[in-house]
Formats: structure tokens, sequence, C-alpha cells
């Protein structure tokens, strides 16, 4: 057996069980966190068919970004322990109705076209970067989708804040320009005692 | 890419940069000096429309840009330079309306802009993809501004439906572009009609996908069955922004319709006529009879353009050129008339308190005699009536459906065109013949007055002489 078999059965064996441990273990934050190692073994297996981009993206957007506000939510929540098999049999048949429905629609697809429709991609040249290919598409024939794309993002902001942003007078605030230049006389008040052992 | 590829979406590129300059300096623009703000938003809308009038006057020839997902045309230039001039429109309108109601906010403008970018990028798309992410900027952008008036619950409301709806309507129409994409194996509208021209693609596949894109287009336009987001959005939405919504977007609308339709899927147009037909039979049906019971003047203005939508569907479904350039003719001559209309409701709206009743209306012309017969000349346009420039775009798609041989429906479109006569009507009674209920005149600023002056007059003067704008349609499609 090729090491690369044993490499992709190793990660898919680590996927299939951190998605089954999301959700089977009780603690959210368990399962949040085994959830990342879902996506990354998902990126590992990615790598083996040389989408680095993809990825070293899925890493960056998903376990960097997504995952970590989905803990924030978490902790935030404070939903900690929840009884995993509660409602397991109301939903059972529900659940193996959908299951059974993509098993075959997978089996189906495998079955009329057949595994060889789709070969393990060719393993490119040394010096052929995946990245830099798709920035090069990117950067030329898409430019203008790309520019549009990112005003979109830019208009997203300018909407978020628009309609939750508002000065609250009411609100305690930091004033940096007022805390620079506060004066010694601001904070501290000399008074003048007399000592403890003095006169008695 | 070269210079000259640039230099071919000049107009894009200013917009967007004046609407990056306007983000910025209206931060550093103090509360009661906003109007600069304003200034330099019809500032750029000016420039914008030197600019694209300088393409213009380039040899017209199809010029594609940017590796064929840009495409510069005679529509497209003709279609953007009316977005500018009925946005400039718009702010002047718009203006009086938010300093009333303290929403006069930089956020209006760049946002406004950023949408006007969605419509030019949708004007000039020659690609599916940038086709739908112009569709996404003018939505994302329209979305927030429904919302601008954030302690209205009518407003948020009226967002929220948007959102939901707009956003499953996008999901549709990008669903039905991913199987076209994958009938045809390209992006590219040219690509498609060529494949489709030669017979390459799954037939079921296609007919499929173009029922999905059917659905996308038909909710953008606001047709019946698609169209129960309109009065709920025309209603809730702040006055201003509806005006915004009712006039420039539909050019939008018309411009995805045709390049989608006609540049990309003529091949299957025996299938997509059917498909308008019934589309344009039940807007008209339906716009028309229910917006008699409104008493709402923004809802029935509401289904008044779900109406117009179906006429203007009346010319696509011909696909020919004269049948588009009158779907043109008539989507520009619906924004002009549209914003005048609303631009009377705003005039009447004062001390916070939107004039959206049609008791509002009664007795304008003791108060207003002037205003109230530029009314009367907008809603007798709206309504079809000779000699006003919407008689002349009836007239034109109805033709155009006798064209393509659609006798029937050419008939229910007269029959429902006499029907919601009786609502503009209505409005007019309510103007000549009822009592004011106060009888001071209606003041509003000199630049409003002078606009809306010209809006009126232009309804009934593009009317006289509609060969004009009739003749710079037909250009178009040469």
């Amino acid at each position: 057996m090729p090491i690369i078999e044993i490499v992709f059965y190793l990660f898919s064996l680590v996927l299939i069980a951190s998605a089954l441990c999301v959700v089977t273990v009780g603690n959210a934050v368990h399962a949040v966190l085994f959830l990342v190692l879902a996506f990354f073994s998902a990126a590992c297996l990615w790598m083996l068919l040389h989408a680095e981009f993809l990825a070293i993206v899925l890493v960056l957007v998903y376990v960097g970004a997504v995952m970590v506000l989905f803990l924030f939510v978490v902790m935030m929540l404070d939903v900690n322990v929840s009884p995993g098999s509660e409602g397991f049999t109301r939903y059972l048949p529900a659940g193996v109705l959908v299951a059974l429905a993509m098993a075959i629609q997978l089996f189906l697809v495998i079955w009329t076209r057949g595994m060889e429709a789709v070969p393990m991609p060719e393993a490119p040249d040394k010096d052929y970067s995946n990245t830099r290919e798709l920035g090069k598409l990117l950067y030329t024939d898409y430019l203008y989708a790309f520019e549009i794309a990112a005003v979109l993002l830019l208009v997203a902001i300018i909407a978020a804040i628009a309609l939750t942003h508002r000065r609250r007078p009411d609100a305690k605030h930091q004033d940096p320009g007022r805390q620079v230049k506060v004066r010694r006389e601001d904070r501290v008040r000399l008074v003048k005692m007399k000592s403890e052992g003095e006169g008695g | 890419m070269t210079i000259s590829e640039l230099q071919l979406a000049l107009p894009e590129i200013f917009v967007l940069t004046m609407a990056c300059v306007i983000l910025l300096a209206d931060l550093f623009i103090a509360e009661e000096r906003r109007g600069l703000t304003h200034t330099l938003a019809v500032g750029t809308l000016i420039f914008a429309a030197i600019l694209t009038g300088r393409l213009m006057m380039a040899p017209g020839e199809v010029v594609h840009a940017f590796a064929d997902t840009f495409v510069r045309d005679r529509f497209g230039d003709v279609l953007k330079v009316f977005s500018y001039i009925i946005l400039a429109g718009v702010y002047v309108y718009a203006k009086y309306y938010l300093r009333q109601f303290k929403l006069f906010k930089g956020e209006f403008y760049t946002l406004t802009l950023f949408a006007l970018i969605g419509v030019m990028v949708m004007i000039s798309a020659s690609s599916m993809l940038t086709l739908y992410l112009g569709l996404e900027l003018l939505a994302l952008s329209t979305y927030a501004l429904i919302a601008l008036n954030r302690d209205s619950l009518p407003g948020s409301e009226a967002a929220m439906k948007y959102f939901i709806l707009g956003s499953l309507a996008s999901g549709m129409l990008l669903y039905g572009m991913s199987l076209i994409f994958g009938a045809t194996g390209s992006l590219q509208l040219g690509e498609i009609s060529a494949s489709l021209g030669s017979g390459i693609g799954d037939d079921m596949l296609l007919t499929f996908g173009l029922v999905f894109v059917v659905i996308g287009i038909a909710f953008k336009l606001g047709a019946v069955p698609f169209h129960m987001w309109v009065p709920d959005v025309y209603h809730g939405a702040p006055l201003a922004i509806t005006l915004f919504i009712a006039s420039v977007p539909k050019l939008a609308g018309l411009a995805l319709a045709i390049r989608l339709l006609d540049n990309g899927l003529i091949g299957l147009h025996d299938d997509w006529q059917a498909m308008l037909a019934v589309l344009a039979a039940l807007s008209l049906i339906i716009g028309n009879v229910v917006a008699i019971a409104q008493t709402n003047i923004k809802r029935m203005l509401a289904y008044s353009t779900i109406a117009h939508m179906g006429f203007m569907l009346l010319g696509i479904l011909a696909g020919t050129p004269e049948g588009y350039a009158a779907a043109m003719f008539y989507t520009i001559v619906y924004a002009i008339m549209s914003a005048g209309a609303f631009a009377v409701i705003i005039m009447l709206s004062h001390n916070g308190v939107e004039a959206d009743q049609l008791d509002h209306f009664k007795g304008l012309a003791r108060r207003n005699p002037w205003h109230a017969f530029l009314m009367m000349m907008i809603l007798f346009s709206l309504a079809g009536i000779p000699v006003f420039v919407g008689f002349f775009a009836k007239w034109q798609v109805i033709a155009a459906a006798l064209s393509a041989g659609f006798t029937g429906l050419a008939v229910l479109a007269v029959i429902t065109a006499v029907i919601g006569a009786f609502y503009y009507l209505r409005v007019v009674k309510l103007m000549y013949f009822d009592e004011p209920d106060v009888p001071e005149r209606v003041p509003a600023p000199v630049d409003f007055r002078a606009v809306l002056t010209v809006n009126g007059v232009a309804v009934l003067g593009l009317g006289i002489f509609s060969g004009g704008l009739i003749s710079l349609c037909v250009s178009a499609f040469v």
C-alpha cells in the first residue's frame, strides 16, 4: 500500500471519528474543538488532492476565524453541558431518512459514473504553485469581478456600522486626550495630618 | 489588461472613487454643513454623465473588456446616463425629506452611490459572474438603506422581509446560473449564446436553469407571483428610500433581463417567451386590480409598479430589437414618472408625518395649484392618457407584443390599463374636487420645486417630442 493511501485513510478516520464526536459529546466547548479537528483533517485531505490553497484557506478562515467565533458564542451563552441523548428516539426516524437519502444519492452517482470518472489529479511539476496560479487568474481574468467583490465587502462594513453604531451619551467610555492631559492635582490630594504618636 | 480597457470602465472607477471620497469626507463635515456631501454626490453624478457621454461619442461598436466580463455598448451607455440623471433628481428630492425626518446622514449618499455602482456593473455585464455581483451590490446597499431609520419599526420589518426574500431570490438566480453553466460550460453570456446556437447542452438542464433564472429576474422586477415584497417594502421604507427603490433599480432590472435572456439565452427564446407572457398577464391583472383597494398611496404606487413591470415584460417577451427598445423606453419613462409621483408625496410630508394617505391629497389644487397640475400630468402619464409620455410607452410595448403574435395579451394590457386609470384619476379627483383639510400652501425649497417642475414638464415634453427618446432607445439595439 503506497504511503499516500495510508495517509489518506489515517486522516479520513480522524475526520469521521471527530465528526461523530461533534454530535455525541455533551460538552459544547469540546464539540467545537472536535469540529476544529474535523476541519483540519479535511484540509489535510484536500492537501493530498494538490489543492494547497483551499486547504490553507480552510484552516485560516474556518479554524482561525469562524470556529473562534463559535467558541466565543458558546462561552458567552454558557451552554456547558447538554444532555446528549435527549430526544434521540424522537429524531431517529427523520435522521435515518436523511442519512439514507444521502447514501442513496452518493451510491447512484458512483454507480452511474464509476470511480474512474473522477481519477486522482496528476501530480503537478515541482515548481507549480496552486496559490500562484489562482492568484494569477484572480488578478488577470477575474480582476473586474474580484474588485466588485471587494466593494461588496466594503458595503457590508458600511451597512453594518450604519445600522448598529450609535453614540450613547450615558455610556462609560475612555477619552485618551483627557487621560493624557490629567495633572497630579486632579488625582492626588495631599492632606496634612498629625502623626499617631504625636501629642499622645 | 490594458489602459484602454480601464478607460472603458472609467465611469465605474470614477463613481467608486468618489463614493469612497464622500465616505471619508463626510466624517469630517460638521452636522450643519452636511449639504456639502449632497453637493459632492450630485457633482459626482454630473461628472460621471460627462465621462459616459464621452464614451458614447466614440464609435459605437460593442467592446468587451476584462477577459470578457465587461461590455461597453450603446444600450449600456444610454441606461447609465439615465441612471445618473434620475439619481441626481432623487438626491434633490431626498434631501428635503431627510432634513425634515432627521435622517440627513452621509450613509444615504455613500450607500446610494454604491448601489449605483451595482446598477452600472449590471448594465454593462457580459458574464453571469459580474451580473450576479452587481445585483448583490445593489441589493445589499438597498437592504441597508431601507433600515436606515433604525427607530422605525415598519422600516426594520420591511428591510428584514426584503433581505430574506431577496436572498432567496438571489439563491434561485444563482442556482439557475450554475445549471446553465453546467450545461454550456461557460459563464460568458456570448459563449453561452454561441453554444446554444450550435445545439450543445443538455436540454433538461438548460430548461431547469432557465426556470430558476426567470424566477430570479421576476423577483427583482417584482412581477406576479414574485411581487409580495413590493408593497411591504414601498410602505415600510422611508419615503426617500422608496423614491430611490422605485426609480433607478428598475433600470438595473431591465438590464438584468435583457443581458441574461437576450445576450445569453436567446437560443431558448421560445421557452422564456411563454414564461414571461404568464408573468406579464398576472402582473397586469393583480397590479391594477389590487391597487384600487389601497388607501395608502405608497402601497397604491407599489401595486402600480407591479402593473408597470407587467407592461415592460410585454416588450421583452417579443424578443426582437424593437421589443427591447420599447421595454427600455418604458422603463426609463416609468422611472422618471415614479420619481415625480413620490416627490409630490415628499413635498406634502411635514412635521415627521409622511403624507402617505390618499386623504393628504385632498384639495391640493387650492393649496398649490402648480404642483397639483404637475402631479396631475404625472398621474395622467402613469395612466397612459394620450399626449403624455406614458401613453407612447404603453403603445410601444403593446405594439411589440402584437407583432410577436400575443393578441390576447395585448387586449388584456389595454383592458387593465383602463382599470388602472381609475385609481390614478381618483387622486386627481381628490386634488381638484375635494375641499382641503388645511388651507395653507405647502412650502418647499427652491431646488426641490425647480426639479419637480422639470420632472413634471418632462413627462409632457417627452410625450409631445417622444421621437427623440424612442430613436435613442432604438439606436441602442441596432
